[in-house]
């Protein structure tokens, strides 16, 4: 079998006698990030789990709620920081994460995981990197942002082109400061302003327009809705920066986590083990398929 | 009784009523003996105790989307080419929990711990036995071990026996899986007039077998059966050229045809539930009024299924039924390959005979082919 990418595929060592079953953790605290997004600081209740697990950004986990079922979502949070929480985003959306909005701080859930492919960090050493993400994007690619924080010297320019509906959907406001000072360029755009906004209006792709990169050592790493990723990607490749160095996180329906239910191939890879992270040139094939 | 020891790869000659005996002693070694049974004019895998159990003189007729058992006038146990059911169900269960969870201050997770079944699989075909072998590559993989199939897949006996009257939707000599069963089974039968020749495949079939009186077997019997599989190779319903595959599919992902077939097609699922070696599931979970008891089961999915390809807040991937029909067969014989290093077909002929609208994978590959060509 061919190499998919050139990414990892971490499975999670805790699964591997019963790999369906989800593990307790307790809400330690709730942040809202915007209208219908919230992110959920998560601790093991087994501190010996707490102490073993370690995810790399642009992993997920399965999200368990007693009664309701799983959903994969991203970590959110720095996989490094000192209090350890695991931090998902979450948008409430679909059956499991409408009920989780219910949960307070104190209430239990499950996780399984980390699952999937990660950002290629290591790789991306000594490059220029454009971070480019759409809605709920942005929360598989803050892990990396950290990592790239505390590792600033190892990388070349860095630019976050970040999108949202509306400045109320945008997430993370008050760690743009913060980014910007770690010499991150971020330049954010909305769909639709309101009467306080004076920034950027459109879409995320036209960003592409606002500044020169060199395509020789530029890397691009996108995730957001399909319909954003295929015009980042078209950008992206108009300027000559190679399919092998453009990072998708493709979202696919899930189920098991470990390319065992079926449910998010596409073509020869399970999203689950082979991505969620896929290097662009393995998915050229099928990407651009209706339907597929 | 002979004074031969019987050895892994020998044959002897066990009279047909000695069937009987091996059942009861696999009985006794605790196994569950499961094998066809006519049942409302079909013939379905289910618990099988004595050969009176068994199909005796029945073959079936088998066409796109026909099924007939007719009466041979031979008096054979395994003539009959199964029907849909394929022993899938034992194995990977079409429904079975995962686990149940309880609360009162704080959640606790149940295990299911009685102990998984153990199976005497009794007639499983060459195609079967290659589906199983399939079915291994997904759930025994070295980063995903599943628990629920390692057991019962752990825990089998196989009786295997040789297809000596292949069907009208029989094609696995085209995917090289039969009719001749190679390997992997305990005890392999070649059903003649009045004897079974037994090949011995394991010490556990070695071992079962000794419980039964058999004679060594003959030259005769042994080319009869030869003569048998060689024109069962023979006798095959349908055909299908696999020299240009997977990438025949892979390259071909906006044919023209994929739009007739989906015009066809009803995206029921019949193929998948019947095909012995898709293995999609689904989890469902059940919850009680009170929110303190829930379960969570896994059941079959298939990739039929509106909501298989359904993301909360993304929509649909495969809205149209073009798009499911294309994603079942670009993946059973092609994409498949590369995951698993094996078509995901055995040519078993399953989803012909159980499409209600006769949709034929051997006639849709040489379709696509020639438009490709032209």
């Amino acid at each position: 079998m061919s190499p998919i990418t050139d990414t990892k595929t971490n499975h999670a060592a805790i699964h591997a006698e019963k790999p369906l079953h989800p593990y307790w953790a307790e809400i330690v605290r709730i942040t809202p990030e915007a209208e219908g997004i919230a992110t959920y600081w998560l601790r093991f209740a087994d501190p010996g789990l707490q102490a073993r697990y370690h995810f790399q950004p642009g992993q997920f986990n399965m999200v368990y709620l007693p009664g309701y079922g799983e959903a994969a979502i991203s970590m959110s949070s720095d996989p490094e920081a000192e209090d350890r929480l695991v931090g998902h985003t979450i948008r409430f959306v679909g059956n499991v994460t409408q009920n989780i909005r219910r949960l307070k701080v104190g209430d239990q859930i499950g996780l399984r995981g980390p699952f999937g492919s990660a950002w290629p960090m290591q790789e991306l050493e000594g490059q220029d990197i454009i971070i480019a993400c759409g809605g709920i994007g942005l929360p598989p690619l803050r892990p990396a942002l950290y990592h790239i924080i505390r590792n600033r010297e190892k990388y070349g320019k860095v630019i976050l082109l970040y999108g949202a509906r509306s400045p109320k959907d945008l997430m993370y406001p008050s760690e743009y400061e913060a980014w910007q000072k770690a010499d991150i360029d971020v330049q954010v755009t909305v769909d639709r302003g309101d009467e306080t906004w004076q920034g950027q209006v459109g879409v995320v792709p036209m960003l592409f327009y606002r500044f020169r990169l060199d395509p020789r050592q530029s890397s691009v790493l996108t995730c957001g809705p399909e319909i954003m990723i295929r015009f980042v990607i078209f950008e992206a490749l108009a300027r000559r920066i190679p399919s092998e160095r453009i990072y998708v996180s493709l979202e696919r329906n899930m189920k098991c986590g470990q390319g065992s239910c079926g449910h998010c191939q596409i073509g020869p890879y399970f999203v689950c083990k082979d991505g969620p992270v896929f290097r662009f040139d393995a998915l050229e094939k099928y990407f651009n398929v209706e339907e597929f | 009784m002979f004074d031969s020891p019987l050895t892994i790869g020998s044959c002897v000659s066990l009279p047909k009523p000695e069937l009987d005996r091996l059942m009861a002693a696999l009985r006794e070694q605790g196994y569950q003996t499961v094998g066809p049974r006519l049942k409302d004019d079909a013939i379905v895998y289910e618990t099988v105790e004595t050969l009176a159990d068994l199909p005796q003189g029945y073959a079936s007729q088998q066409d796109k989307a026909s099924f007939r058992l007719m009466q041979t006038g031979r008096r054979n146990y395994f003539d009959a080419i199964p029907g849909a059911q394929s022993w899938k169900q034992f194995i990977f269960p079409p429904r079975i929990t995962l686990f149940s969870a309880n609360k009162d201050e704080q959640w606790h997770i149940r295990e299911a711990d009685e102990p998984a079944p153990r199976y005497a699989l009794i007639g499983v075909r060459a195609c079967e036995l290659a589906a199983i072998e399939i079915q291994d590559r997904v759930f025994l993989r070295s980063d995903y071990r599943d628990p629920i199939y390692r057991q019962r897949r752990e825990g089998l006996f196989i009786l295997a026996v040789n297809c000596l009257y292949p069907t009208g939707t029989c094609f696995c000599a085209s995917m090289g899986t039969g009719p001749q069963v190679q390997k992997g089974f305990d005890l392999c039968l070649t059903e003649l007039d009045d004897v079974f020749l037994v090949e011995i495949g394991s010490d556990l079939g070695r071992i079962a077998l000794s419980q039964c009186s058999f004679q060594p077997a003959s030259a005769f019997v042994q080319q009869a059966a030869n003569d048998g599989l060689a024109r069962a190779a023979q006798r095959m319903g349908r055909q299908l050229d696999t020299s240009d595959l997977p990438d025949l599919l892979i390259d071909n992902l906006e044919a023209r045809h994929w739009d007739a077939v989906g015009k066809r097609c009803l995206s029921c699922a019949n193929c998948t539930q019947v095909c012995p070696t898709c293995f999609c599931w689904d989890a469902v979970d059940h919850i009680n009024l009170t929110g303190t008891e829930t379960s969570r089961e896994r059941v079959w999915d298939s990739c039929y299924n509106p909501y298989y390809s359904y993301q909360a807040g993304g929509g649909n991937t495969r809205p149209s039924i073009k798009s499911r029909y294309r994603q079942w067969l670009t993946h059973k014989l092609g994409s498949w390959k590369e995951q698993f290093g094996t078509f995901g077909c055995v040519g078993c002929g399953r989803c012909i005979t159980w499409c209600p609208v006769g949709i034929d994978l051997t006639e849709e590959i040489p379709a696509l082919r020639k438009e490709a060509q032209s």
